[in-house]
């Protein structure tokens, strides 16, 4: 079996936000860079999960990035998976990135395909679902749990208000989220085995960017609390219903 | 030209967040001076012509029993065709759990430009620009949608419901599915509010001890009409369920008032709330970071103040003490 997780690279979650070049660029000057968090706890540990039952499986890592990635997908490579695939190319949008993923994946002809629910950057959600609709595979978003017997996945996805148990034969693409698997910290023989593993870099198709980012947009700042004494609740519900308006 | 919106339903009924999206599709619709048309896969108690008071001139019904559970691929098929045979160049989805999965799915099959997240009407004064949530809240991007056919996935709760006066042509759509995912069960939870789409979210944090004592925030959810929400520290000790965690890897949610008792507000919480648009932060450290990103707050121990804040909404409210 062979399992290919894709990896995006992320601002770390506690990193400032703000904006250059007259709001058009991210100011990544000094940002913490990470796994991001759904890629790697949920999709990559699943996939390790996956092989330790199953040690005939193979994992590879994908990403779309420059030279700058490396240290990211080294990181994921110290937690796991045999080797990682990186498309030389700057991740210019979602559709963009499904195209170079469809080409690495139809390359490596896998059975299982993970991403992570979305990335804690852009917030799209849209790159599970392009890529399975680019190589004409189902796609099962949100999955919650994920469990695999011979070539036939039992999945449980989060669905509006509630969730489904899904049956469906491999191969597939499935974005993964908390309860999938946990967190898991990287140990030193993974961090050492991880310098020397395979990392393959691959030039990009040629695909088209469909968006662009025209400016970003900080939200206003806030007030600042209004703080009411704590013998007075009443008065916090009057401002809510008065003033806040919300009920 | 046309713009299409898809309508989601579960258990017989359209979706809240569906109504946002044709309230804001027929607004575009009339900003390009085009129609606007539903599509609805599956069937519903409502009499579906009555979403005409939303806007919508036309919508396009697959009723097939089979389309009432969501399989991605047959969804963005059908739509896909549905959307090219009305000459659709505009497609919007809610931004929910449902429209995640069949969005980015039909924006890929018809090569189309897909913003999800949005917030707002595209300005086309130069091109077809969308604002959607970024970094997790923490900003917005304006995003260049560059192809003749766009899809937007509006994100809940952040484009009013509009009704007026009118009533919907309901077309009958024939499709032919081939689902290659097998449903074997699926669990809503009901009776209750489901987080995405509520107004008002009452969550609680450690600061509440025990699961023991989630009796108040109950009752001041239930005298608000509130759905209830948890921290990750009440989640992963199971004193709540987990649908119930809000946060960076819980459930993200834009209610119009989000009170929290008892949370100190780390970022990762933060992450998944910080698009509510009025916040109230009940805690009894004055240091806690959550009153930085609050807009009232009580500096106070929970278990005296939320007693009183519900007898304060029955009164206000005329329920019974």
């Amino acid at each position: 079996m062979k399992i290919l997780v894709c990896i995006s690279k992320t601002p770390d979650t506690t990193a400032k936000i703000s904006f250059t070049q007259n709001n058009t660029k991210f100011a990544s000057d000094g940002v913490q860079w990470i796994i991001n968090p759904y890629d790697e706890w949920y999709a990559l540990v699943r996939a390790i999960e996956l092989k330790e039952k199953d040690p005939s499986a193979v994992i590879h890592l994908a990403t779309i990035g420059l030279a700058d990635t490396e240290p990211i997908i080294r990181k994921a490579l110290a937690i796991g998976g045999d080797e990682a695939i990186r498309v030389n190319a700057d991740s210019a949008d979602s559709f963009y990135i499904a195209a170079q993923l469809a080409e690495v994946a139809r390359q490596g002809a896998y059975d299982l395909i993970f991403t992570g629910k979305e990335t804690i950057d852009y917030n799209g959600s849209s790159i599970g679902g392009m890529l399975a609709e680019l190589l004409d595979l189902p796609y099962i978003s949100l999955a919650v749990k994920f469990d695999l017997s011979g070539d036939t996945a039992t999945v449980i996805r989060e669905i509006e208000g509630g969730e489904e148990t899904d049956e469906v034969s491999l191969p597939v693409v499935v974005s993964c989220q908390k309860g999938v698997a946990e967190q898991r910290i990287p140990n030193m023989k993974g961090i050492m085995s991880a310098r020397t593993k395979p990392l393959k870099v691959v030039e990009p198709v040629a695909a088209e960017a469909l968006t662009s980012i025209v400016s970003f947009e900080l939200p206003p700042a806030k007030a600042g609390v209004k703080l009411v004494p704590a013998d007075n609740p009443a008065e916090l519900i009057r401002l809510l219903h008065e003033e806040a308006k919300v009920f | 030209m046309s713009v299409l919106i898809f309508i989601d339903h579960s258990e017989g009924q359209v979706k809240k967040a569906s109504l946002e999206a044709l309230s804001y599709g027929a607004a575009l619709a009339g900003q390009l001076g085009v129609a606007a048309e539903g599509i609805l896969l599956g069937t519903v108690t409502t009499d579906l012509s009555s979403l005409g008071r939303y806007g919508v001139k036309k919508i396009h019904q697959a009723p097939q029993d089979g389309l009432n559970h969501l399989d991605a691929q047959v969804y963005a098929k059908i739509i896909a065709e549905a959307a090219t045979a009305s000459g659709a160049t505009i497609l919007v989805f809610s931004n929910n759990l449902s429209g995640k999965a069949v969005a980015p799915r039909v924006a890929a099959r018809l090569k189309a430009a897909l913003v999800s997240g949005a917030v707002a009407l595209p300005d086309t004064t130069n091109g077809f620009v969308v604002k959607k949530n970024v970094f997790s809240g923490k900003a917005f991007a304006h995003v260049a949608l560059n192809t003749p056919v766009r899809v937007i996935a509006l994100n809940p709760n952040s484009y009013a419901v509009k009704e007026g006066e009118g009533s919907a042509e309901v077309l009958s759509l024939a499709v032919t599915a081939a689902p290659r995912v097998k449903v074997l069960s699926a669990t809503q939870a009901s009776g209750q509010v489901p987080l995405t789409e509520a107004e008002i979210v009452v969550s609680g944090g450690r600061g509440l001890k025990g699961p023991e004592n989630w009796g108040m925030i109950e009752e001041l959810a239930k005298v608000l009409g509130a759905a209830t929400a948890c921290s990750r520290p009440v989640a992963d000790a199971h004193w709540r369920p987990h649908n119930e965690h809000v946060g960076q890897t819980g459930i993200a949610i834009a209610p119009n008032l989000y009170i929290a008792i008892g949370i100190s507000g780390a970022i990762q919480h933060l992450a998944g709330v910080n698009r509510s648009k009025v916040i109230v932060v009940v805690n009894k450290d004055p240091e806690a970071p959550f009153f930085k990103a609050a807009d009232y707050g009580i500096v106070g121990d929970a278990f005296e103040v939320v007693p009183k804040m519900i007898e304060a909404v029955k009164k206000l409210k005329g329920m019974a003490q």
